[in-house]
């Protein structure tokens, strides 16, 4: 396998987006990506699109977002891994580059979610899981998934509302930070605790908004690195990816994620480095407990200890392992496709120590940085590990 | 000052019904009209399964018999749902519990009968077959 470096990364203004159609919001991530990259879409070999759809009207996005951004000719698919969509079509891009197969290659992730209503929004993604035993008699919500890890870690564990609201606070704090997220609002432990329940105990401000939103990242091998002089590459050191089982009721626990075990476990061993190696990471924080069981399951903590680390504030700016510095799936906003490109694009950005405002850059030791993307409930999960 | 929503063309509708084969798993849904729960146990590798399966995923073997569930568990965990999808809209906040069955497998149902609050982790339950006012065939678990 061929040494494959980010050298390229791009990312549309999240939120509400009605201003715009499923191409024109991909546009904005695609064109930032190829002058960050000094390249242009004719340099492009393979585009991996991850996108979930059903909420907007296109059937084939990937040749409706190639065609818009001048990539049509390129090798293309599109990838679906649920709200692991995006770190899919980037693991299938570095693989396309890491084989030696093509030179530079694009992973791409768009979602446009709001085309639809909250129901109707809520009906697709309940659906993520196992429709017929989960959904079709007992209406599962995506919220309701969490929530079922939720009850379960705050009674093994004695993890509280309080702690879930502190990973809510702390996103929001950072997101505020962050020209690109969804949300630019500081919020209280107390505006979490008083929100309205969603699926309890999981309340409005436990849950990630509905989000439209796109990013782009470059990929190119290490003569394409040498050849297009690029100053900065942040090398792609590990991937890892695993899977668990589509009905919830056939897992072992509900404190974790064992996909995310797993795929930590692949990426640290394809990387060399462990979880304390790791200067910032981004996590699946689609709901506040994810972020908690994220902590334990990637290694950054013990099991059962991850309330603990938020509690301490070592998962903030000068703290142990800064997490979601950029506001999280939780106020950055969580458009399902474009989320693991984006945490691409956030980690490239503050690896090359190149975040504005300067009170978001996170300092580095081992210029390390960890992406853990979760797919469904741990019915997939991608984790990537990159290094300057 | 709420802002104007900028403008959008209304799409063709899409809906979708899709028809889900059960010849495999018929036994399941006959029995919910009896009253009973049943599901698959491989002959080969006595591994039980729920839901009933018609090919086991453990040893891959296609001879499999079906079993009548106790129904008696311990819930493992739970929720309460007042945020419904789409085709939900039409029913009361409900409680979606996942419990440990004697036998050894996991069920997902409503939870009926108890209220949130008085509703914990370790409750025993029992699983009962039941056909809905709308003849849908579903099955919950009620407090024992």
């Amino acid at each position: 396998m061929r040494k494959v470096a980010v050298i390229g990364v791009g990312n549309a203004k999240f939120g509400v987006r009605q201003d715009v159609n499923l191409a024109e919001l991909t546009f904005e991530a695609v064109k930032p990506a190829f002058e960050d990259a000094g390249i242009t879409g004719k340099d492009v070999d393979f585009v991996a699109l991850g996108s979930v759809g059903a909420w907007y009207e296109e059937s084939l996005p990937v040749v409706v977002v190639s065609e818009y951004c001048g990539l049509t000719g390129a090798g293309v698919v599109r990838c679906e891994a649920a709200c692991a969509s995006g770190s899919s079509a980037l693991a299938m891009a570095y693989l396309d580059v890491a084989s030696g197969h093509d030179d530079i290659a694009m992973a791409i992730g768009v979602e446009k979610m709001r085309e639809v209503d909250t129901p109707t929004i809520l009906e697709l993604i309940g659906r993520a899981g196992y429709y017929l035993w989960e959904f079709h008699n007992f209406g599962m919500t995506f919220p309701a998934y969490y929530a079922l890890h939720a009850t379960a870690h705050m009674a093994k564990y004695g993890t509280t509302e309080e702690d879930l609201a502190l990973v809510s606070v702390k996103n929001h704090k950072y997101a505020n930070m962050n020209p690109i997220a969804h949300f630019h609002r500081e919020i209280t432990v107390k505006d979490a605790l008083e929100s309205p329940v969603i699926a309890w105990p999981l309340k409005l401000y436990d849950c990630c908004p509905v989000t439209d939103g796109a990013a782009a990242i470059v990929l190119a091998s290490e003569e394409k690195v040498k050849e297009l002089k690029i100053d900065t590459p942040v090398w792609i050191e590990g991937v890892g990816s695993s899977s668990g089982t589509a009905n919830l009721t056939n897992r072992e626990s509900y404190v974790g994620l064992t996909a995310a075990v797993l795929a930590s476990r692949r990426a640290f061993k394809d990387a060399g480095v462990g979880p304390n190696d790791v200067d910032v990471a981004t996590v699946h924080d689609c709901f506040t407990i994810a972020e908690i069981m994220a902590y334990e399951d990637i290694g950054f903590c013990r099991k059962g200890e991850g309330a603990k680390l938020i509690r301490e504030g070592q998962t903030e700016i000068g703290g142990k392992i800064p997490v979601n510095v950029d506001g999280g799936l939780k106020a950055k906003g969580h458009p399902i496709g474009a989320t693991g490109c984006s945490m691409i694009y956030e980690l490239t950005k503050q690896l090359r120590e190149e975040v504005e405002p300067r009170q978001r850059q996170v300092p580095l030791k081992n210029y390390i940085a960890l992406a853990h993307n979760v797919g469904g409930t741990g019915h997939y999960c991608y984790v990537t590990i990159l290094r300057r | 000052m709420a802002k104007t929503p900028p403008p959008t063309l209304k799409s063709k509708p899409l809906s979708l019904t899709y028809y889900i084969p059960t010849s495999k798993t018929q036994k399941f849904w006959d029995g919910i009209k009896e009253g009973k729960i049943y599901t698959t146990k491989c002959k080969k590798c006595e591994k039980l399964n729920f839901p009933p399966v018609a090919d086991c995923p453990t040893c891959l073997s296609s001879d499999m018999k079906w079993v009548e569930l106790s129904g008696e568990g311990e819930i493992e965990t739970f929720t309460h749902i007042p945020v419904k999808p789409a085709s939900f809209q039409s029913y009361d906040d409900y409680t979606i519990a996942i419990a440990r069955l004697n036998e050894g497998v996991r069920v997902l149902a409503w939870l009926t009968g108890v209220k949130l609050a008085d509703t914990k982790v370790g409750m025993k339950v029992r699983l009962v077959a039941k056909t809905t006012p709308e003849d849908m065939l579903t099955y919950e678990f009620v407090p024992i």
